[in-house]
């Protein structure tokens, strides 16, 4: 009888000493962003973003105990040195989990990788494949492509402008949105009357636009990130044209604005709330994660938060809420992330499930115009 | 098609194209007084953009007075370079001279990063942005600019080479460097001369085309590379080849993405690249004992 | 000859068993591209060492091996041990075509035009969205299978690897010791004087540029079932540089310099990774004081360097 109790006691202590001793530790959180090369313009917001929000949560405390710790690592944007850098955070930093890549390129590349390794992957890159079909360990924050497209075009089928004219930037994010721009097309009745694309590196696209001009679209559409599409909508001014210019999400800070100044005036683009956070209602279920993450990004980085890095607060948020309801274990985030709902972050409203590792509907955009050097939201 | 289409994709061309002459005939320069190719040209027309940038956010400096500034700052980086890479150097080789121009560009890009960030940046064009017609296609005053002073380059170098003991001196190294320096020309000095222009005309370029293409870090490489195809085009001449070589590889780029297809205009740029020089191994215009400078 | 032999197997020996002192890890990882990085410096530094011939496009010989053998076992579902072959013989045989006119062409006009090749295919990587999947890449490309044994994990592939590698590394050193590799370096020090004593310059040039890109090729289709993924940004003008700074600073016309260059510039990213931002500062450097103080590469420099901290012990 004694010995029994004796026996009970030790289990008790032993077991309540052992779960204190891993509270202690940390529990690590591996990330892989393009903080240099031709992708600096994600990966470096997506980086700062990741490692304000982790400083803000053990700030307050960590999460049931447990202090969460980043390890980052730099991809430059180059797919090989993805997988070597995936296979680092699996095999020597040991990690529960990883944000990231920011491209599609290297997202794609890294998901072997993670379903082989049995690690949730949080993408914080765009393209639809990511999650279509659905793999096991793999999920993303960043909205889909087609949303975005989807809300242009739902715009230009009310205005019945369907004949569209599409410029699009030879690289990953550039062949993501054609692809999803032609594909949809049909679907909204819209004719897309010429198809061009331009370099990364580009200087000069009067060329194509000339060509665009020639050709009587009602529109163009042009899908590119910095600094390209400012580029366009200067050539455009130059060369006089008229037509309706519309810009895709990847252009949506005041750093396009600053960029193409002048010619920045009229155009429209699909964008994640965040730009739009002060004018949003208060209705707005994100408006409180909106407001919470432009407030904390302006006092740590004197910048202004663009939604490229609320992809990877998105992600670490995610990993906090599931960690908070009991998971520890790659396998129980992987199970407590596929069950969120309704969690309101800067991309939208997250509803993961089984069949749905991307989680956003098309309330994740707003189409908004630029007038007077500031967003407007588009009604 | 149109004959103002076709009109406009020339004009597009050829102002692209000035800039790559510019830029190519500052590789050209350094070429023909030493010998090496200079792959860190590109990284003078980015300091030549960042720098008047620079000038004007952060000294408050008016246009005109920001210019000169940031030229001689991209020169003082010019001879640094020579004087702490290329003049110590043990064995010149023409490849070891490659890799250390390479490696400089990397450096020079590096530190610009940690300057002026990664983010793109734009600069004010010099007067206005009013679109100018011309028949049935418009240019922005800004490409009157880029000819003009690629023009006025043109000129200045030639007076340069042919009226002036220096530039007589350096045409000299350029013919046979063991010569010159027999004759009594100190090669050396003309070496670092070579630099110190080369790497004004790189940030002259730089900044003419900022305001209409906007600057980063890492706008270097790709200007680089084509004012570098530029040159061989123009077959290493420091004179009037190498600014047909420009324009023509901007005319065939904005015609090819006009009337082809953009996503392979690069392609057929270098296709025709190629074709020039299986045709003749010499460059467009070299002859076998043709004057370089 | 004797000694050649010796030193490769002592060479082979410590390669294979390199994965028992580094167990494990991260570090296999790294030393497969190690290997995959030596086989294509190797490939180049036969065209610029022994033949003195540049080339500014190698990453596009890289570039379509790999594509080739993507695309052959994905879309034409081909066992990758026929697709590698066939992917090989495929861009030698374009390589061969290609060489006659281009190596007519010297110096400059060389890196010219090999430059503007190594573009022409990246551009068509990019572009042939329907073949290759464009910027996004080409995922699901199968591992390598050999006796039921499938190559998915780091120590396998570092066997599978160094197992070619140490092929490419025994029949480079062969290649040099012949015949071919005298005359090779008779065209290296002067081609008038090689033709004239009876070497079929031009011919000879062509072969080992295609040798070359052969040897490339099959670089590039183990990077391919190895990665299992491909996308365009890997074979850039970027690519090319680093492969003829791998040479460099290995050692021109030397097989271990190319072993040596190759370790390095794979390595170096790995302990610059804690500089973050400053990685590229130092790179950069790194490989100008590198030129500067070892103009003949690591692998004339370091016996130097050792030589001199021997005999400044002996002083001391």
């Amino acid at each position: 009888m004694n010995v029994k109790v004796m026996h009970f006691v030790i289990a008790a202590v032993s077991l309540l000493l052992s779960v204190n001793a891993f509270a202690a530790a940390p529990i690590k959180i591996g990330a892989l962003f393009a903080v240099t090369g031709p992708a600096a313009f994600l990966g470096e917001p997506e980086r700062n973003s990741a490692k304000m929000v982790i400083d803000e949560i053990n700030k307050a405390g960590g999460v049931k105990g447990h202090k969460l710790e980043l390890v980052a690592y730099d991809t430059a944007g180059d797919a090989t040195k993805a997988v070597q850098l995936a296979t680092k955070l699996i095999k020597d930093d040991k990690v529960v989990a990883i944000i990231g890549p920011s491209t599609t390129g290297e997202t794609m590349a890294v998901i072997p990788v993670a379903e082989k390794e049995q690690i949730p992957l949080i993408s914080c890159s765009a393209g639809s494949k990511i999650t279509d079909p659905v793999k096991k360990w793999v999920f993303k924050t960043a909205q889909n492509d087609s949303l975005a497209v989807g809300k242009i075009f739902e715009y230009l089928q009310k205005a019945k402008q369907t004949n569209v004219s599409i410029l699009t930037v030879s690289d990953g994010f550039g062949a993501s949105g054609r692809e999803q721009l032609k594909n949809q097309a049909g679907k909204y009745g819209i004719t897309i009357v010429s198809d061009d694309t331009y370099g990364p590196k580009d200087t000069d696209m009067t060329a194509q636009l000339t060509k665009i001009r020639g050709s009587h679209a009602q529109a163009i559409i042009c899908w590119g990130t910095n600094p390209g599409p400012a580029v366009i909508a200067k050539n455009a001014r130059q060369l006089g044209i008229k037509t309706p210019l519309f810009m895709s999400h990847g252009v949506s800070s005041k750093k396009f604005i600053e960029l193409a100044g002048e010619a920045a005036e009229g155009i429209k683009l699909p964008s994640g709330k965040v730009v739009v956070a002060d004018i949003l209602p208060n209705s707005d279920q994100q408006k409180k994660s909106l407001m919470a993450f432009v407030k904390d990004y302006q006092k740590h980085y004197k910048a202004e938060g663009d939604h490229f890095g609320g992809h990877a607060w998105d992600a670490v948020m995610l990993i906090r809420n599931a960690i908070d309801n009991g998971a520890d274990t790659s396998a129980s985030i992987r199970d407590q992330l596929e069950k969120t709902r309704g969690f309101a972050g800067i991309g939208g409203s997250f509803n993961y499930s089984a069949q749905d590792h991307a989680g956003l509907g098309k309330d994740a955009f707003v189409l908004v115009e630029i007038k007077n050097k500031d967003w407007v939201i588009v009604k | 098609m149109q004959f103002d289409q076709i009109l406009q994709y020339v004009l597009s061309g050829l102002s692209t194209g000035a800039i790559y002459a510019l830029i190519g005939i500052g590789f050209s320069i350094i070429y023909n007084a030493t010998g090496i190719i200079n792959f860190a040209q590109g990284e003078f027309v980015m300091l030549g953009g960042l720098l008047t940038l620079s000038c004007l956010e952060l000294l408050k400096l008016p246009l005109w007075a920001a210019i000169p500034c940031a030229i001689a700052v991209s020169t003082v980086v010019g001879i640094l370079f020579e004087r702490l890479a290329i003049r110590p150097l043990k064995q010149p080789t023409p490849i070891n001279l490659v890799i250390i121009t390479i490696g400089g560009s990397i450096l020079i890009r590096g530190l610009a990063m940690l300057v002026w960030g990664k983010d793109t940046h734009a600069i004010p064009p010099f007067s206005g942005d009013t679109p100018i017609a011309i028949g049935g296609a418009t240019i922005l005053p800004q490409h009157l600019w880029i000819l003009a002073i690629t023009l006025l380059i043109i000129v200045i170098n030639k007076v340069y080479f042919y009226h002036t003991i220096s530039g007589k001196a350096m045409r000299a190294c350029s013919y046979n460097r063991r010569a010159a320096g027999l004759v009594g020309i100190d090669v050396r000095r003309m070496v670092l001369f070579s630099f110190i222009i080369s790497s004004a005309m790189g940030a002259v370029a730089g900044i003419i085309v900022a305001p209409l293409t906007m600057t980063a870090y890492d706008v270097g490489v790709m200007l680089g590379l084509k004012g570098f195809c530029a040159a061989i085009i123009g077959g290493m001449s420091s004179g009037i080849s190498t600014v047909i070589g420009g324009l023509i590889l901007g005319v065939l780029e904005s015609l090819g993405a006009g009337l082809i297809s953009s996503g392979y205009k690069d392609a057929i740029a270098f296709i025709i690249l190629l074709l020039i020089l299986f045709i003749r191994p010499q460059g467009l215009f070299g002859k076998a004992d043709s004057e370089r400078v | 000859m004797k000694k050649d032999l010796l030193l490769f197997t002592v060479f082979s020996i410590f390669i294979m068993l390199a994965p028992q002192l580094f167990s494990g890890g991260y570090l296999m990882n790294v030393l497969v591209f190690v290997g995959i990085n030596t086989m294509l410096a190797i490939a180049l530094n036969l065209l610029l060492g022994y033949a003195g011939q540049i080339s500014l496009g190698h990453a596009g010989f890289f570039g379509l091996g790999a594509y080739l053998s993507g695309i052959l076992t994905t879309t034409y579902s081909l066992n990758p041990w026929i697709a590698m072959p066939a992917a090989a013989i495929a861009v030698g045989f374009l390589a061969g075509i290609i060489g006659f006119p281009i190596l007519k062409l010297k110096g400059h006009y060389l890196a010219m035009a090999t430059l503007g090749l190594g573009i022409i295919i990246f551009i068509v990587f990019n572009e042939t969205i329907e073949l290759t999947g464009g910027p996004s890449g080409l995922p699901g490309i199968p591992n390598l299978e050999l006796a039921g044994i499938i190559f998915d994990s780091d120590v396998k592939n570092y066997y599978l690897i160094w197992g070619f590698t140490l092929a490419v590394m025994l029949f480079s050193l062969n290649l040099s010791n012949s015949r071919i590799g005298r005359s090779l370096r008779a065209i290296h020090d002067s081609e008038v004087a090689a033709q004239v004593l009876g070497v079929n310059a031009r011919l000879l040039k062509v072969q080992i540029f295609a040798l070359s890109a052969v040897i490339s090729s099959l670089a590039g289709s183990l990077y391919a079932h190895t990665m299992t993924f491909v996308s365009p940004a890997s074979f850039g003008f970027n690519f090319s540089i680093e492969l003829l700074t791998m040479v460099v600073i290995g050692g021109l016309g030397s097989i271990y310099g190319s072993f040596l260059g190759a370790t390095l510039l794979t390595l170096l990213p790995e302990f610059l990774r804690a500089a973050h931002d400053y990685d590229i500062i130092i790179y950069g450097g790194l490989l100008m004081l590198m030129v500067m103080y070892m103009p003949g590469g690591l692998v004339r420099g370091i016996p130097v360097l050792f030589r001199k901290i021997v005999k400044k012990k002996g002083e001391s």
